[in-house]
């Protein structure tokens, strides 16, 4: 139930924005209660994405990029503050199926041959044969493993895994996509390849992506928006809107405007490490 | 290795010609087609050192030369039973040795096609075991040995033909009716429990202890009682074999729920997967390979807990009924072959689940190899 002072605190939201505001994020931190005492992952962290950002997250390993992301995805509750995903609690977000969520690793059940591990959630969410069929099919295309819907997980490469994973997210088919580094685990050439897939699949799909990485190339190349954290406490350091065209490609990695932005994140890596010392 | 062994089989088999085979003084150049075979046999025993017949066909030759040699040895053996003297004792050594060398030779074979690699490794243990069978008959004929001590295996193999009418009725009260009912219940009870001592977490503070309690109780002890609380025939002793199969299950799909990691939990709950469609397409998955660690576990523990259950009050039917009467009753053969059809129920009890477990958990590491 909604109380009438957060309809309030939503329509403000609503007039004082763009009417397409994804995710809406306000003073929100979060405290992981340990034996070792509080670990203050995130702290007072304010972030506004709109409908059809690309949005990473950046920062030195600790920082709270994976925290900051389940936490948009339900899946970790915030201590203090708010956080509104499609105008709803993530919570409500999440039962609505509202985002795909892709891992750091490509967490396919072994059991499953690739076509039923990109049926699983339809499965889940009670789809009709045919419209599951249509989906795997579509999405395996879309992510280039077409051909490979009999093979199981574990013969094949950790790129093509991956792939299926983004499929397996994109047949839920949601407006809002969560990545984790998910191209973390991948060799150099591997990736810029799938770097350049995703971004032509954001193109195409006019989806809001929210990326977390920790390689400055990867993360200039891809977003409309780099977000900068820095560690203990997890914390904001500076959000970039890049100007790069939105149709881009590899090439641009070495123009001056990209080098620019890339140059403006190193710092602020740098600045948000140097804080504490 | 092979030369050493090919070698070996050599100078067992001049021994064995040259020397008494039985008591008193009877040379085995006496019974003409066995001294032919031994002969034949050394000569292929050693045919690769001699540089001839290097070959498949020389191979199996030498298996089926080695097959007659030992089936001539023992029927010679019946003939003269416990005069055995050093010629007999060493053609048993060659007759051993040339089983060896022929495994050794089947074992390069493998690996030359797909076919091959199959048969090879099943003839590999199957004439380990023939060869264990033959030395058993020589060395118990031979010597002599007293029936109520150890019988051969040929004599065991009697009674069991002769007497198959009880071994089947044995075999149907104690593993048809006790331990595949027992096992049934046993384990569907323990999987059952286990889902739900998972899913209340308060019951796996208090059932986890007492199931564990149950699990030590000796059979000794709970057998008697359960004749008690369901009667003399079967039933008591599938109860047995319930009390024997409930824990181990219990446990292990206990830990295989919580098999599955955190990443896979989550991911399941990024679909705002409920709890039931979580359990059957992660959870139940996840833990197959733990249930059927219980299960093979089980296959053995149950046939144990029939039969010894029965030694505590049965109808006068029953591997276990039967072991003990005719133990009492100096049958030893019978006995053996009561034990020659629990060993052989077991072993394919086993495979069997052995087997299921390969169809379903074909994914597992451990399995996909
Ligand atoms: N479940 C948890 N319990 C306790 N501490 C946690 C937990 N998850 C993350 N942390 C801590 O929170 C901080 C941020 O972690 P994380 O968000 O994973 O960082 P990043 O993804 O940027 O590497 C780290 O110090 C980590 O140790
Ligand atoms: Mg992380």
């Amino acid at each position: 139930m909604l109380t009438a002072a957060e309809i309030e605190d939503g329509l403000e939201d609503a007039m004082s924005s763009q009417a397409n505001r994804v995710i809406d994020i306000d003073n929100l931190s979060l405290t992981f209660e340990t034996n070792d005492g509080p670990v203050h992952a995130l702290s007072d962290i304010d972030l506004k994405i709109e409908e059809g950002d690309f949005v990473s997250f950046i920062g030195p390993s600790g920082c709270g990029k994976t925290t900051l992301l389940r936490v948009i995805a339900d899946l970790e509750q915030p201590t203090a503050g708010s956080i509104t995903v499609n105008g709803v609690s993530p919570e409500q977000a999440r039962i609505n199926r509202a985002y795909g969520y892709v891992f750091q690793a490509a967490a396919l059940y072994p059991w499953r041959t690739i076509a039923k591990n990109v049926a699983l959630p339809l499965e889940i969410m009670g789809l009709s044969r045919e419209e599951q069929q249509q989906r795997i099919q579509k999405n395996m295309e879309l992510v280039n493993l077409a051909g490979f819907e009999n093979k199981y997980p574990w013969q094949l490469s950790g790129g093509m895994q991956q792939r299926a994973s983004i499929a397996r997210a994109l047949a839920v088919e949601p407006d809002l996509l969560l990545m984790d580094e998910p191209f973390g685990a991948l060799d150099e050439i591997v990736r810029d390849h799938l770097n350049e897939q995703l971004l032509q699949l954001w193109a195409k799909t006019n989806k809001t992506v929210v990326f977390v990485t920790h390689s400055i190339p990867e993360a200039v190349f891809l977003s409309t928006k780099i977000v900068v954290l820095c560690p203990r406490p997890g914390r904001i350091y500076d959000v970039i809107e890049s100007d790069l065209p939105r149709d881009r490609n590899l090439d641009i990695r070495e123009t001056p405007e990209f080098l620019k932005i890339a140059h403006r994140v190193r710092e602020g890596l740098k600045a948000g490490h140097s804080y504490e010392d | 290795m092979p030369a050493l062994l090919a070698w070996f089989v050599v100078a067992m088999v001049v021994v064995g010609l040259f020397s008494t085979a039985f008591k008193p003084d009877i040379g085995i150049l006496e019974a003409p087609q066995l001294a032919l075979c031994l002969v034949l046999l050394a000569i292929l025993g050693v045919r690769y050192e001699l540089g001839f017949m290097r070959n498949w066909i020389g191979d199996l030759a030498l298996g089926v030369v080695a097959a007659l040699a030992a089936s001539l040895l023992i029927s010679a053996a019946g003939r003269h039973e416990g005069d055995a003297a050093l010629g007999f004792w060493a053609l048993t050594a060659a007759t051993w040795a040339a089983f060896w060398l022929f495994v050794e030779r089947l074992a390069i074979w493998k690996s030359r096609s797909l076919l091959t690699t199959r048969i090879v490794n099943l003839a590999i243990p199957a004439i380990f075991g023939i060869t264990l069978l033959i030395l058993w008959e020589l060395i118990v004929t031979g010597a002599g040995v007293p029936k109520v001590l150890l019988p051969a295996p040929s004599e065991i193999w009697l009674r069991m033909t002769t007497s198959v009418p009880t071994l089947w009725a044995d075999f149907q009260q104690t593993f048809l009716k006790a331990v595949l009912v027992g096992f049934a219940l046993g384990c569907g009870a323990g999987f059952l429990i286990a889902i739900l001592v998972d899913r209340v977490p308060f019951l796996r503070r208090g059932l986890l202890p007492i199931g564990n309690l149950v699990s030590a109780l000796p059979i000794i002890g709970v057998a008697p009682i359960m004749v008690m609380w369901f009667g003399f025939d079967w039933p008591s002793k599938a109860a047995v074999v319930i009390i024997m199969t409930f824990f181990p299950m219990l446990v292990n799909t206990v830990s295989g729920l919580a098999a599955s990691d955190a990443m896979q939990r989550d991911l399941m709950r990024t679909y705002a997967s409920n709890y039931w469609q979580t359990l059957f397409k992660l959870r139940l998955p996840m833990a197959m390979p733990f249930i059927f660690n219980a299960l093979k576990i089980n296959s053995t523990l149950a046939l144990i807990g029939a039969i010894v259950a029965e030694f505590f009050g049965t109808p006068i039917v029953g591997m276990g009924f039967r072991i003990s009467t005719e133990v009492g009753r100096m049958n030893v053969d019978m006995v053996w072959a009561e034990i020659a059809v629990a060993a052989l129920a077991g072993s394919l009890f086993y495979g069997l689940v052995a087997l299921l477990e390969r169809a379903v958990t074909f994914w597992h590491p451990s399995i996909r190899g």
